[in-house]
């Protein structure tokens, strides 16, 4: 709140005169608004996105139909699920499965409070702001477990069960992995987690102590992951196993609840990802951080947690979803031990008082490391484009060339 | 210790050659066909809706006879000694009042039989497949009309009569067995 106020203030000065009541209102009502609005309606942006790429990654075309390339499905799709009776079976604990979705969507919007856009534009900068995230968002586990058990069936039971544990696995590596950018800043605030990794790209988190950080920000995905209930990890509403998991007697708003939640989650995950080893909202280059007048920290923080949940859609598509054993083999036996290696390593590497960049060579990893995945990821689109070109030319279309869009054959 | 980290960095590397192929895809033409504003074109001589043309039926009836299946029934009664001459566009002189022809194509098995008979080439097939109905009985198609425009005079002689009078003395060579 003091971090919007300063923000407001700076923008209309008169402001410092009001009386407290309004400054109060004001400075945390205004993004308490905006966030809300903006995480209410990007979940059709997801939907909508998640769709495609599905559709692409399957060489299929996606929505299509309403609107232009089916931009307007979600928006039809939310409306239908908002106007849908929300039933209420008999035998559910009503209170508890109305709070249910509710106390979700409170674990899952309320890390925006501490989620740094810019160096004052954050709805309140609090000394302990990982922590904080990661105690919040576990708010959410005790809402799955109430939709679970307030639906008084055995396959939410399931479902909320198996989340909780999955949730909690999970939290345990996510929190020693938060733990080494915490080793190396000194500080919780992720404010203080982003600013220290000012410089460019070479000084993110991402490439100190070159092999540590790579591994630590994968083992620190993965868990990620587990903890939104994405695919490949998405055990809790197994449709294929539990009907639709902890929400499978909710329907229409209730039901449209717990889909803003996981959405809202995947963007908050990534975003805290992305403050801890990608330098949050600062550009790649120091040279890019404005944009003439026009501060661009919102841009780079938005489209690094697009990208990481791009990446979270793609493996989605790509993963068959793992076995519950697996899954807590990968949380026990993997992500633990390297997590715990990883903080030891960390904890000692950050006594060498080597440079102020940790190791010498941290600050020419950046770029090459850099340049070597995009130079990698071209290489295989570009492949990617011949394979696809010798694939057609092979595999020719029944029925001679594919006709084009509009013509109709006769 | 060696085994575990073999299986970790499988597991990571399985992974990533997943991604790679899901990644191909992504830029992979769709096969999706958008269905009713693009359609594929037809093989040739593809047997789709039974049609009939009313105006060069002679009411032989052998597309009645050869239907295996009986689902074109025709009456027909003769037409008045005082009615006007009327032909087929293929020039045969249509001497039966055709009062009735109907094709139930929820019957038809798409055999095409009946077409190669009619020595009028009056009844075919059409390339049109989308005729699903909620109703059965939407299926029979009636085709007598009591309208119907037919050639009052022999489609022949009217060739014969525009066409241009220099016909060729001597015929193109064509071979004897021909």
């Amino acid at each position: 709140m003091d971090a919007t106020y300063a923000f407001l203030v700076g923008l209309v000065p008169e402001i410092a005169g009001w009386p407290a009541w309004a400054i109060v209102a004001i400075s945390a009502g205004l993004p308490a608004l905006i966030l809300f609005h903006f995480m209410a309606l990007t979940p059709l942006v997801y939907v909508y996105g998640e769709r495609k790429i599905a559709a692409f990654m399957q060489d299929r075309l996606g929505p299509m139909r309403v609107g232009p390339y089916g931009v307007l499905q979600t928006i039809a799709d939310a409306i239908k699920l908002l106007f849908k009776e929300a039933i209420f079976p008999r035998g559910v604990d009503r209170k508890l499965f109305v709070i249910a979705p509710l106390l979700v969507n409170v674990g899952a919007f309320l890390p925006f409070v501490v989620i740094p856009w810019g160096a004052r534009l954050q709805p309140a900068d609090l000394n302990v702001g990982v922590f904080y995230v990661s105690a919040i968002s576990a708010i959410s586990t005790v809402g799955l477990i109430m939709a679970g058990w307030a639906s008084n069936n055995k396959y939410a039971l399931f479902g909320a069960m198996r989340s909780a544990a999955q949730i909690v696995s999970y939290e345990i590596p996510s929190l020693l992995i938060i733990l080494i950018p915490v080793l190396i800043v000194g500080s919780l605030s992720l404010q203080d987690l982003t600013l220290a990794q000012q410089g460019g790209l070479q000084s993110w988190f991402l490439f100190r102590y070159f092999p540590i950080m790579p591994v630590a920000f994968v083992c620190f995905f993965v868990a990620a992951l587990a903890e939104t209930n994405r695919a490949p990890f998405d055990i809790p509403e197994a449709e294929s196993e539990l009907v639709a998991g902890f929400h499978t007697e909710y329907s229409g708003f209730f039901f449209s609840l717990f889909f803003l939640a996981e959405y809202t989650e995947m963007f908050v995950v990534s975003a805290v990802t992305s403050v801890l080893f990608l330098g949050g909202y600062l550009a790649p280059h120091p040279a890019l951080q404005q944009l003439g007048p026009l501060p661009m920290g919102w841009f780079w923080l938005w489209f690094k947690a697009w990208s990481l949940v791009f990446v979270m859609m793609w493996l989605r598509w790509t993963l068959p979803r793992s076995r519950v054993d697996q899954l807590m083999y990968i949380a026990w036996k993997v992500l633990l031990p390297i997590a715990l290696v990883l903080v030891v390593l960390v904890g000692g590497l950050v006594l060498v008082p080597a440079t102020a960049n940790g190791f010498p060579w941290d600050r020419y990893v950046g770029w090459p490391l850099t340049l070597l995945l995009v130079g990698f990821l071209l290489v295989v689109m570009i492949r990617a484009l011949q394979w696809n070109r010798r694939r057609e030319r092979e595999l020719p279309y029944p029925g001679g060339a594919a006709p084009a869009a509009g013509q109709v054959a006769r | 210790m060696r085994q575990w980290l073999k299986d970790v960095w499988e597991g990571f590397f399985t992974v990533l050659v997943g991604m790679r192929i899901t990644w191909r895809h992504l830029f992979t033409r769709s096969v999706t066909l958008q269905y009713p504003s693009v359609k594929w074109p037809l093989p040739p001589k593809s047997r789709m809706r039974l049609f009939m043309k009313f105006e060069d039926c002679i009411g032989c009836g052998q597309c009645v006879r050869a239907c295996p299946v009986a689902c074109i029934s025709m009456k027909t009664e003769k037409r008045p000694a005082d009615a006007p001459p009327i032909w087929a566009a293929s020039g045969q002189p249509i001497k039966l009042h055709v009062s009735a022809f109907d094709i139930d194509m929820s019957l038809c098995c798409y055999c095409n039989l009946c077409t190669y008979p009619c020595p009028t080439f009056c009844i075919y097939m059409t390339p049109d497949y989308e005729f699903a109905t909620s109703n059965l009985t939407e299926h029979l198609y009636r085709f007598a009309k009591q309208d119907a425009q037919f050639l009052l005079e022999d489609p022949k002689k009217k060739a014969a009569a525009e066409a241009p009078p220099a016909a060729p003395s001597n015929p193109p060579a064509s071979p004897a067995g021909a």
